[in-house]
């Protein structure tokens, strides 16, 4: 085993060496332009695309023509709501959005209020799920867009995708998804789950990273998003620039690899996050964040009362973990998800977020659960504020003087 | 003999020592650049090694250099931020320019943000200068857009002169220096430039990446939106291995610059001998000058003749890779926009051959062979 262990894998996984080997004759001989229409190895190169193509549509059900590819989910989180805003500013200009999204969404609409948007940024329930009432009551004639994320960074919950396509469908406004945590994790079916727009990337299911796509719908209805990079007018214009070959092949075979093996991963993955979640839970003052029946597999979010988040996070040094999205975690901010759970600052601070993947074993498991049982109780043993728990004081009735 | 790459210009094999690096991120720095953790913070040193790497080839700060998914995101991002962020309401660039370029460029214009004048190009592809003085004095805060050099006929611009310009009228210069980079030195801390740009791609580096020089002196706010990366310029997770493949190749770039330009002209100059020789009616778009003109591109110009559009299919089959213009557009059927803005003899079918330090001159005596073969059997 090596050290530390990757727990983390929400952030970035690793990437699978048969993906690599997809990708190795794409630097070598087929290096060609994809958009080189008059030679071989522009030929060789688009051939490669087109696979990829297929491998990234049939994951999610979709046909190829409905794939753009971009630089990564960020990128075509981007595209999809400013695309929309744009195209349909005629019809209204109303987004609705959620608290609990990735910034690649929220910070996206924010520019956009800038722009002339209203947006509604629906609040969730203590279990991280929206409240679909609310959702239908917020819709006004001047929404054009619906944008709630498939399976959330930090704590996995699964928002009710069907039925929130659904009741924006019912007004007329259309229904992106940031998927990027659900597509290769769980089975997502953009027909069935009447998705119109939707944004995933390579670099979150072993595939390489600097790659993804947007998926817009071409029938029933027809959606077009509006060109946000202009240039050769590649991507049937929507999105300009020289094709990253190596990368989009690599995205096409992770993809493959993650439909062909997803039930038994999905499974696996899930008993051994249970094992983890039932071990931590056996701690006292410890919980589960994010309802644990619509979760994805793959992730465990749990507080620990009366430790420290720091000190957590330094204890745990043998073990890549996060106590929050990778793109916020540079800030010293607790994490704005589970505080819209209704967790305190402290309590944010000392959760952590377990990321399995398709390399963890049991051991590893076995071993995190381990050292985070000791370094819990390491630093209660520390803690004056355990210890007045443990005497049976009420710490929320305390009234604390200041020194 | 295997076949013949003289598509340079669309796009380069990578280097064989780029690739390794590449590799070797891939294989032992798989993390988020953006995470705390161990894996984080290795994946953040390759990040920063590489942009101190550019920044120090580039002599600029590291501060100054964004990366981006390649040089369309690159433009986009100068171009779009520069005018919404700073008000600009006219912007000068040439018909001739790269599509990243000009399509982002009337898409502003489209969408009413910009009125667009377009400078004077001559029958060579070279910037009327007098014309561009006259623009940048007669309009309010201009944003300039103008390149290094021509991707599809290679005629160099003098951006010192132009830059000299732009601050002299306080307009916002854009350079697009994407078919340069790599082949030039770029020394920015002499050079009037606000925005200039890269693709790895175009110097033996990988896809999916490059990056915007922002100089200091302005301002602009994020293209793409979502996280802190590239501080809070640029959201999204970092294309990593992309990244330190950029750097690697960048650096053989410049390690090895003055070697292989003289190796490139070297076998550009050949060419343009071996063709005025041997094609009878050969002529060529663009000024073809070693100080005038980007050395790995060559647009050669043939006679009229019947079948013209099956000369570069004849190239095909005789096994060599060349373009009749830019591959962004060359799926298309339309003719190029740069020989129609350089007002080029549209009967005259048009070649472009680009180069690298992996062509040989080997190569070129069997390409012009070929040329000299097929261009007489299709007159």
């Amino acid at each position: 085993m090596n050290l530390p262990i990757y727990l983390d894998n929400n952030a970035t996984t690793p990437m699978d060496p048969r993906v690599l080997d997809a990708m190795v004759p794409y630097f070598t001989q087929k290096f060609g332009n994809a958009a080189s229409r008059n030679h071989a190895f522009g030929w060789a190169a688009e051939e490669g695309i087109d696979y990829a193509r297929e491998q990234v549509a049939k994951l999610i059900g979709a046909n190829e023509k409905e794939i753009i590819f971009t630089s990564g989910a960020t990128e075509a989180d981007n595209l999809a709501i400013k695309g929309v805003f744009e195209m349909y500013k005629e019809k209204g200009n109303h987004i609705i959005t959620c608290v609990t999204e990735h910034k690649a969404v929220l910070d996206t609409c924010k520019h956009l209020e800038k722009a002339g948007a209203s947006v509604t940024y629906l609040p969730v329930k203590e279990d991280g799920l929206i409240d679909l009432q609310e959702l239908e009551n917020a819709i006004t004639d001047k929404t054009i867009l619906v944008s709630i994320m498939y399976g959330n960074n930090e704590i996995g919950v699964i928002q009710p995708i069907k039925e929130i396509a659904a009741i924006a469908h019912k007004h007329g406004a259309l229904f992106f998804t940031d998927a990027t945590q659900a597509v290769g994790k769980i089975p997502v079916d953009v027909i069935a789950d009447g998705i119109d727009l939707l944004a995933f990337s390579g670099h979150k299911m072993y595939g390489p990273k600097g790659v993804g796509a947007l998926y817009v719908r071409r029938k029933n209805p027809r959606v077009k998003v509006t060109a946000q990079m202009d240039g050769g007018g590649h991507e049937r214009g929507m999105r300009s620039g020289t094709l990253n070959v190596p990368g989009i092949v690599g995205f096409g075979k992770a993809c493959e690899l993650c439909r062909l093996e997803m039930a038994e991963e999905s499974k696996r993955l899930s008993a051994l996050r249970d094992k983890l979640e039932a071990s931590l839970t056996t701690l006292e003052e410890s919980y589960v964040n994010g309802n644990r029946e619509f979760r994805l597999p793959h992730v465990a979010n749990i507080s620990f009362k009366y430790v420290e988040g720091e000190g957590l996070m330094m204890a745990m040094k043998d073990m890549a973990v996060s106590s929050g999205s990778a793109c916020t975690s540079a800030s010293l901010e607790p994490s704005y998800v589970l505080k819209s759970l209704g967790l305190s600052d402290d309590l944010a601070h000392s959760s952590i977020r377990f990321g399995l993947g398709r390399f963890t074993t049991e051991e590893e498991v076995d071993f995190a659960i381990e050292q985070t049982k000791k370094a819990v109780n390491h630093l209660r043993d520390l803690s004056p504020l355990w210890e007045m728990f443990k005497e049976g004081i009420d710490l929320d009735k305390v009234e604390w003087v200041e020194h | 003999m295997p076949r013949i790459y003289l598509d340079n210009a669309a796009t380069t094999p990578i280097d064989n020592e780029v690739l390794q690096e590449m590799y070797n991120v891939m294989e032992t720095h798989f993390g988020n650049p953006s995470s705390i953790h161990a894996h984080g913070r290795e994946a953040r040193t390759v990040l920063e090694k590489a942009r101190k790497t550019v920044a120090g080839l580039l002599k600029v700060s590291p501060a100054e250099i964004f990366f981006t998914s390649g040089g369309t995101e690159a433009d986009n991002m100068a171009i779009r931020s520069a005018i919404v962020d700073h008000g600009i309401r006219h912007a000068i660039t040439t018909r001739i320019e790269h599509h990243a370029v000009l399509h982002t460029l009337q898409a502003l214009e489209k969408a009413g943000s910009i009125s667009l004048s377009f400078v004077g190009v001559d029958a060579k592809g070279n910037v009327n200068m007098e014309h561009l003085q006259d623009l940048l004095a007669t309009n309010e805060r201009s944003f300039v857009s103008l390149m290094q050099a021509n991707n599809e006929i290679g005629t160099l611009t003098d951006i010192e002169a132009i830059g000299e310009l732009c601050s002299q009228y306080g307009a916002i210069y854009h350079c697009d220096t994407v078919q340069t980079m790599g082949h030039y030195h770029h020394d920015l801390r002499k050079l009037k430039v606000h925005f200039i740009t890269c693709a790895a791609h175009k110097f033996h580096g990988p896809k999916g990446t490059g990056f915007l020089y922002v100089n200091p002196a302005i301002r602009i706010n994020p293209m793409i939106y979502g996280g802190a990366q590239e501080r809070n310029m640029r959201g999204g997770t970092e294309n990593l291995y992309g990244i330190a493949g950029l750097a690697k190749a960048l650096e053989i770039a410049y390690r090895d610059m003055d070697q292989h330009q003289a190796y490139i002209q070297e076998l550009k100059s050949y060419m343009i001998s071996r063709l005025v020789e041997d094609v009878p009616g050969v002529e060529f778009n663009g000024e073809i000058g070693p100080e005038k003109s980007l050395y790995t591109v060559l647009n050669v110009s043939f006679p009229v003749m019947e079948m013209a559009d099956m000369l570069l299919f004849n190239l095909d089959i005789s096994g060599i890779s060349c373009s009749g213009g830019s591959a962004c557009s060359s799926g298309t059927n339309i003719g190029s926009h740069v020989l129609e803005g350089i007002v080029a003899n549209p009967d005259r079918p048009a070649i472009r051959f680009s180069f690298s330090k992996f062509n040989t001159r080997e190569e070129i005596d069997f390409t012009v062979s070929r040329l000299k073969e097929i261009s007489s059997s299709l007159i």
